[in-house]
C-alpha cells in the first residue's frame, strides 16, 4: 500500500541502492508469485490439453510427462462431422456483425444525446442509464415471442439487431464520455464555416473518437464471442452453433470420457480472445479507465 | 468525479471554465440566439440521429417490458397459450420452494462476491498504482482473467478442476481428504462460483488503478509532514478521493452478480446441481420459460427481479449521497 509520489521520491525517504535494489527484486518476485496463482487455471488448461487422458486425472503437476497433439487434432474434427472451423466461422460472424452494429448506433446516439438540442432529449438519455442497470431477463420472453413469430429463430438476427439499435447503453455511454473530452469549440467553429450537423459528426467528431471506436470494438467482438445465452434461446441446429454452444454440446456429449479433447477445444476457443487482448491490451485499459472515470 | 450513471444524468447547463464543456448545451447561452431554422435543423438532426435507438428502445426494450408485465398476470403457456389470472403468479411464487432456493443462492452470492472481488480488486490496484518498471505488463495480466472469466470455456475449466476427481480433489486426496470436488458438495459450491467471480477482479481494477491515479499528491505529502501512518492515509485520503469510484463499481457488479447466468448454467445445470445449491435466479428463468414454457409465471420471477435490482439500485444511490465525497465539486 506504499504510495509513491513521484519516480524516485518515495515516501520512506533515502536509501541506500543496493537494498533499493533487493527491495524491488523481491517486490518483482512477489508479484510474479501472486500472478502465477491468479493464471494457474490457464496454465493447467494448456497442460492438460497436452497429455493423454489418462495422465491428466492421475499427473496433477503442470509439466506433461509425454506430450501429446491427439487432443488438438480430435478438436479440429468438431463435432458430430462439422469441423472445428465452422464454429469458429459462426462466432466470427455474430461477434463482427455485432461490433459493425454496436460502434455504428452507439456513436451516432451518442452525438445526439450529448451535442444536440432537442425536445425529449432528457428523457430518452433517462431511458438510456435506466437501461443500463436493467435486468434484460425481463426482456427475454416478449423478446423470443416476437422473433418467434417473424420466423427468425435460428437466425443470428435477434443477437445482432439489438446492437445495430443501440440498445447496449453501455457503449453509448462510453461514446458519450469521449465526446465530453473533445472540446465544444470545434463544433462552433465548422458550424460557422457552414458545416451541417452531419457533417460535424461524420467529418470531424468521428475521426477524433477513434480511441472510443477501437474500445467499443473490442470489448463489443470479446462479450459476443462469450455470449453464451443468446444463442442457448435461440440458435437449436448445430450447423449454426456458434463456440460457446459447441462446447457445452460438446461436454454434454463426450466431456466425461474425453477431458482432453475437451481442454483442447476450450483453449482453442478461447485463443482469439486473448490475442485480441494481447494486441489491443493498451487501448482497452485506457478506453475502461475513461469510461468509468472523467478521463 | 465519476462517470456513474449520476453525472451523465443531471446535464450541467452553462457550468463555464471546464476543460472538456459541459456535455450538454443548456436553454441559454448560443442556442437560444440562434435563429429557429438553425434550432429546427438541430433538431431534425437530433432525432435523425436517435432513430435506430427510438425504434429499438420502442420495439425491443418497452414494448416487451410492458408485454413481460401483462404476461406475468397470465399463466400463458408457449403451446397451450393462456389466460389472465391476476396475481396468481405472484401468490404462487411465495410458496414455491424452488423460489427460495433461487433467492437463497443469488443474494448469497451477490452478499460474498461482490464485497470479496472489490476488495481484492482495490487491494492489486494499489499494489499497481507504483511508479515502477514493468507495471503495464502486471496491469494486463492481472487484468487478461476477467475477460474470459463469464465463458463457458472457462466454467469448464472450473468444473474440471473442481469436480469429482478433479485436480482439487486429487490434490487434496494426496493430504488424506476424502470430500471430494468442491463443486460435488453442496456446501461449498457456491464458493467456487464465488472464485469464479473473484478471478475477474480485474475489470473493477483498472477502474480503482484510474481512480487511485487521479489521487492529488499533495495530500499523502501533506499527511507525512504530519507523521501520518499508511492506514490511516488510506483511511482518510485513498477511501474518501476514491469513493465515487468504489460507489461506480460497487453498482455496476452487485448489478450484475444479480443476473449470472452462463457460468452458473454450465456448472449447476437446469436443477442448480448438488441439491440446489447452485441454483441462481436467471437459471431458473431460463428453465421455466424456456424448457417448461410456462412464460407467464416466468415472466412473473423476472418482474421480481427488476424490482429487488430497482430497490437495492435506489438504496445505493441514496447511500452514495451521504457516504460518496466528490472532490471539487460543491452542493453534492
Amino acid at each position: 500500500m506504499t504510495v509513491k509520489t513521484a519516480p524516485g521520491h518515495t515516501i520512506a525517504g533515502p536509501r541506500r541502492p543496493l537494498s533499493a535494489k533487493v527491495k524491488s527484486a523481491a517486490w518483482h518476485a512477489s508479484m510474479i508469485a501472486v500472478l502465477a496463482i491468479v493464471l494457474y487455471p490457464l496454465l493447467w488448461v494448456i497442460a492438460s490439453s497436452l497429455k493423454d487422458n489418462v495422465d491428466i486425472i492421475t499427473d496433477t503437476t503442470l509439466w506433461p510427462e509425454q506430450v501429446t497433439w491427439e487432443h488438438f487434432a480430435n478438436a479440429f474434427d468438431g463435432l458430430a462431422g462439422i469441423p472445428l472451423w465452422r464454429f469458429f466461422w459462426n462466432s466470427f460472424l455474430i461477434s463482427a456483425l455485432s461490433v459493425v452494429g454496436t460502434v455504428a448506433s452507439s456513436a451516432i446516439t451518442a452525438y445526439a444525446l450529448a451535442r444536440l438540442q432537442f425536445p425529449g432529449r432528457t428523457v430518452m438519455l433517462g431511458i438510456v442509464i435506466a437501461t443500463l442497470l436493467l435486468p434484460g431477463q425481463v426482456m427475454l420472453i416478449p423478446q423470443y415471442l416476437i422473433f418467434s413469430e417473424l420466423d427468425l429463430t435460428n437466425t443470428y438476427i435477434p443477437l445482432v439487431i439489438g446492437k445495430f439499435l443501440a440498445l447496449d447503453a453501455f457503449f453509448v455511454f462510453l461514446f458519450m464520455q469521449f465526446l465530453r473530452g473533445i472540446p465544444r469549440e470545434l463544433d462552433q467553429a465548422a458550424t460557422i464555416d457552414g458545416a451541417g450537423h452531419y457533417r460535424i459528426f461524420f467529418s470531424i467528431l468521428l475521426p477524433l473518437l477513434r480511441p472510443a471506436v477501437v474500445t467499443t470494438s473490442i470489448f463489443t467482438f470479446i462479450w459476443s464471442w462469450n455470449d453464451f445465452m443468446g444463442p442457448l434461446i435461440y440458435i437449436y441446429e448445430m450447423e449454426k452453433f456458434p463456440l460457446p454452444r459447441l462446447l457445452q454440446a460438446y461436454s454434454n456429449s463426450e466431456g466425461v470420457s474425453n477431458w482432453g479433447g475437451m481442454m483442447a477445444m476450450t483453449l482453442l476457443s478461447l485463443v482469439p480472445v486473448v490475442l485480441f487482448f494481447l494486441v489491443f491490451q493498451k487501448f482497452l485499459i485506457k478506453g475502461i479507465a475513461t469510461s468509468g472515470v472523467k478521463g | 468525479m465519476s462517470a456513474s450513471p449520476s453525472t451523465a444524468a443531471e446535464p450541467k447547463t452553462g457550468s463555464a471554465g471546464e476543460a472538456g464543456a459541459p456535455p450538454v448545451r443548456g436553454p441559454r447561452g448560443a442556442a437560444k440566439r440562434r435563429s429557429s431554422a438553425v434550432r429546427g435543423g438541430e433538431r431534425l438532426a437530433g432525432y435523425t440521429f436517435m432513430i435506430p435507438w427510438l425504434v429499438g428502445t420502442a420495439v425491443l426494450t418497452i414494448g416487451p417490458m410492458a408485454w413481460s408485465l401483462y404476461l406475468s398476470f397470465t399463466d400463458y403457456h408457449l403451446i397451450r397459450g393462456g389466460d389472465w389470472i391476476g396475481m396468481a403468479n405472484y401468490t404462487a411464487i411465495f410458496q414455491d420452494p424452488m423460489f427460495l432456493r433461487a433467492v437463497k443462492v443469488t443474494l448469497l452470492y451477490v452478499v460474498i462476491a461482490v464485497p470479496v472481488k472489490l476488495v481484492a480488486s482495490l487491494f492489486v490496484a494499489m499494489l499497481l498504482a507504483q511508479q515502477r518498471r514493468g507495471m503495464g505488463f502486471y496491469r494486463a495480466a492481472f487484468y487478461m482473467p476477467s475477460l474470459i472469466a463469464m465463458s463457458v470455456g472457462v466454467a469448464l475449466i472450473w468444473k474440471a478442476l473442481f469436480s469429482q476427481d478433479g485436480t482439487q480433489d486429487r490434490l487434496m486426496s494426496a493430504f488424506g481428504w476424502d470430500g471430494g470436488g468442491f463443486l460435488g458438495n453442496p456446501s461449498v459450491s457456491i464458493l467456487m462460483l464465488v472464485l469464479l467471480a473473484v478471478w475477474s477482479f480485474g475489470a473493477p481494477m483498472v477502474i480503482f488503478l484510474a481512480g487511485l491515479m487521479q489521487v492529488p499528491q499533495e495530500l499523502y505529502e501533506a499527511a507525512d509532514v504530519d507523521g501520518a501512518s499508511k492506514w490511516r492515509k488510506f483511511l482518510h485520503i485513498t477511501l474518501p478521493m476514491l469513493s465515487p469510484v468504489i460507489f461506480f463499481n460497487v453498482l455496476m457488479e452487485t448489478v450484475g452478480a444479480f443476473q449470472l447466468f452462463g457460468p452458473a448454467y454450465i456448472i449447476g445445470g437446469e436443477s442448480g446441481a448438488p441439491a440446489w445449491s447452485t441454483l441462481f435466479y436467471t437459471v431458473r428463468i431460463y428453465t421455466l420459460a424456456f424448457t417448461d414454457f410456462r412464460m407467464g409465471y416466468a415472466s412473473a420471477y423476472a418482474w421480481l427481479l427488476v424490482l429487488a435490482v430497482g430497490i437495492v439500485t435506489v438504496i445505493m444511490f441514496r447511500a452514495a449521497k451521504r457516504l460518496v465525497f466528490y472532490a471539487g465539486e460543491d452542493g453534492r
